[in-house]
């Protein structure tokens, strides 16, 4: 626990490597460490600093303004309920409600065998689909009840082999062959594109 | 009127495999990028502005005057999309981005070539991983492919496009505060002026902000022309759009509708689109255009879904969000749930919205819990008017960015309306005679 491992230092380099300035990195490489820990921890922040060339506190007061980023240890999975009009509207309060008695916790709270975190949430983008939850931000749409107590159920069992644990966000990353690259564009680089250019738009 | 326009940004929503290169491939994709590279630049921006395409994230600007405002020869400039969906009652870019994610490049590669932006950014939410990584895998294959990168399709023309995401925050879907998140700081908005990130964005360079919606369109656009696009829609919103009609209706869903002619009716009634209110209830009060818009009734559900024609009745089309609410809906409810959305989401920047909108959440609070005060309702007025002042619409605002000010959109809409069942619930108080104290008092050196 703690600073990145040399494969996810790789990786940092390599997402670093596409951003003009090091410091756009930084949200990204917080889901890195987030993903590598379930959690931030101080050292890994400090890590993410060295790397890109800012303090600890500096990318302490970026991470601590983003709702996803969980400076405690959390459950394996996060469970967020929403309960933004949409869904208000079609049961997401008295979801909501069953969820904290089938958990047996309070919203920002985690289940003593560390399995789950409760959150009540806002809009996460599935209105149509309301009632709606998303474990670890994998979406369960129009779920009842007993949806969700089976949902719960299969988790606890292991039955949900789709949902990584709790910070593992896309599971294909980019990768910019070298030979297709196009190249970083600094704020530096007053150059006028060569298309523009040799549309003879240059001086527009 | 329920057209058969032909649908421009779902078109490929039913196939399987509509993610993938060669689903795209096979279903005319990429092809709009080879015409654009023998049009030229110029050309391709004329395209763009003669098709007259709105910006679908909320504020509804035209994007081919906004690629205008991009001062002349200043260079490099960027271009950014704006994936962060998360305005309550909205959902269209998350389907865009996980269904056709070609589509989305193809638009950002023909939008770089058309402006000139020497790299791109998409920034897309960070609860969206699977929208994250379909666009991953669909620039993975389209570097290899050749659409994307060095001298593309072996033309001059070359950008790399570059897969952003955030962290959770609303407020990062205005475009300063995107490109303050993008840079890797906290997702604050930036003082104005400068008014547009066109003028000094990214880096304090030159910089398009789209959203993912408005970019969707420019394959189309380029493929069949500004004027067939324009052909579409009414004089001032032209083309088709998506709309998500969600909450008490019979069939919640999101519709690409032609767009200037198609009305609310049509769009909450239609067997073919959200199909009538839930239990054939009536209806109470629709948000035509996300969270931050008033309140529509019974009264304006013959209106087109039309930009001018929703502004001047005194709301907007916002981000294509509709959400009813039948007679059964309690108001005071409903205007507390929205009011916090934007209390939790304030960044705490501009002290009104900061201090404002948490006094109005816990106004309305006690109000819902029956401690409410006779005097609450001029206070939730004076607060209000303390970001929004004069609670006109369009709105004034003591803040740098339109948050603040859209918390007050539902306290006006609801107590115009329905101001009787704030009375009632606060009545009730009054005879139970439970009134407690509340911290919500003004600060003094007497403590």
């Amino acid at each position: 626990m703690a600073r990145l491992t040399n494969d996810n230092v790789e990786i940092a380099h390599e997402i670093i490597g596409r951003y003009p300035r090091p410091k756009s990195a930084l949200i990204p490489l917080l889901h890195l460490a987030q993903e590598q820990d379930g959690h931030l921890t101080d050292e890994a922040m400090a890590h993410i600093g060295e790397l890109v060339g800012v303090s600890s506190a500096e990318v302490l007061g970026t991470a601590s303004f983003y709702e996803m980023f969980k400076m405690e240890t959390v459950g394996r999975y996060m469970v967020n309920i929403c309960t933004n009009i949409s869904c208000q509207l079609r049961g997401g309060e008295e979801l909501l409600a069953h969820a904290e008695k089938t958990l047996g916790i309070r919203p920002g709270q985690t289940t003593s065998d560390g399995l789950f975190t409760l959150e009540d949430v806002e809009c996460i983008a599935a209105c149509t689909e309301a009632p709606c939850l998303q474990v670890n931000y994998r979406y369960e749409h129009r779920i009842s009840n007993e949806g969700f107590d089976q949902l719960v159920n299969d988790l606890r069992a292991g039955r949900r082999s789709d949902i990584p644990s709790h910070g593992v966000l896309a599971q294909v990353r980019q990768h910019i062959p070298e030979d297709r690259r196009a190249g970083v564009v600094a704020p530096e680089d007053k150059a006028v594109p060569v298309w523009i250019a040799a549309a003879g738009e240059g001086d527009k | 009127m329920i057209t058969d326009a032909p649908r421009i940004i779902t078109s490929r929503f039913d196939n399987a495999d509509s993610f993938t290169l060669a689903g795209y491939e096979a279903t005319g994709g990429y092809q709009a990028l080879r015409k654009a590279l023998s049009m030229g630049p110029a050309a391709v921006a004329d395209e763009v502005k003669t098709a007259t395409l709105l910006g679908r994230g909320g504020a509804g600007f035209p994007a081919g005057v906004k690629w205008g405002l991009a001062p002349e020869n200043v260079w490099p400039r960027y271009l950014v999309v704006n994936g962060d969906e998360s305005e309550p009652g909205t959902y269209k870019d998350r389907l865009l981005m996980e269904r056709d994610p070609h589509q989305l490049v193809e638009g950002v590669l023909l939008a770089c070539y058309a402006i000139g932006c020497g790299q791109a950014f998409l920034y897309v939410r960070g609860e969206m991983p699977l929208a994250q990584e379909r666009i991953a895998a669909a620039l993975n294959d389209a570097y290899a492919a050749g659409y994307v990168g060095k001298n593309i399709l072996g033309s001059d023309f070359s950008v790399d496009v570059v897969l952003s995401w955030g962290a959770g925050a609303y407020i990062v879907g205005e475009e300063t505060a995107l490109i303050e998140s993008l840079e890797g700081n906290r997702g604050m908005p930036r003082l104005k002026p400068p008014y547009f990130p066109a003028a000094k964005g990214l880096y304090m360079q030159p910089t398009i902000v789209n959203n993912v919606e408005t970019l969707s369109n420019l394959p189309w656009i380029v493929t069949n022309g500004g004027e067939a696009f324009a052909a579409l829609g009414a004089e001032t919103s032209r083309g088709t759009r998506m709309f998500a009609v969600s909450g008490h209706v019979k069939n919640p869903g999101v519709f690409e509708v032609e767009y200037g002619v198609t009305t609310f009716r049509d769009l909450i009634f239609a067997p073919q689109y959200a199909g009538g209110i839930l239990g054939d209830r009536t209806l109470k009060a629709f948000i035509p255009g996300g969270a931050s818009a008033p309140w529509f009734f019974e009264e304006h559900l013959d209106l087109p879904l039309e930009k001018v024609t929703v502004d001047r009745a005194g709301s907007m089309l916002g981000s294509g969000a509709v959400v009813v609410m039948d007679e059964t809906t309690d108001a005071v409810k409903a205007c507390l749930r929205v009011v916090r959305f934007f209390a939790r989401e304030s960044c705490g920047k501009c002290t009104p919205c900061r201090e404002g909108t948490t006094w109005l959440e816990n106004i309305l609070q006690r109000i819902q819990d029956g401690y409410g005060r006779p005097t609450d309702l001029d206070l939730l007025l004076d607060v209000s008017d303390n970001i929004s002042p004069g609670i006109a619409w369009p709105p004034k605002q003591t803040t740098i960015c339109p948050l603040g000010p859209s918390a007050v959109s539902p306290i006006a809409s609801a107590l115009q309306r329905f101001r009787p069942e704030f009375e009632a619930r606060i009545a009730q108080a009054q005879e139970a005679r439970n009134s407690i104290p509340v911290t919500i008092t003004k600060a003094s050196s007497h403590g």
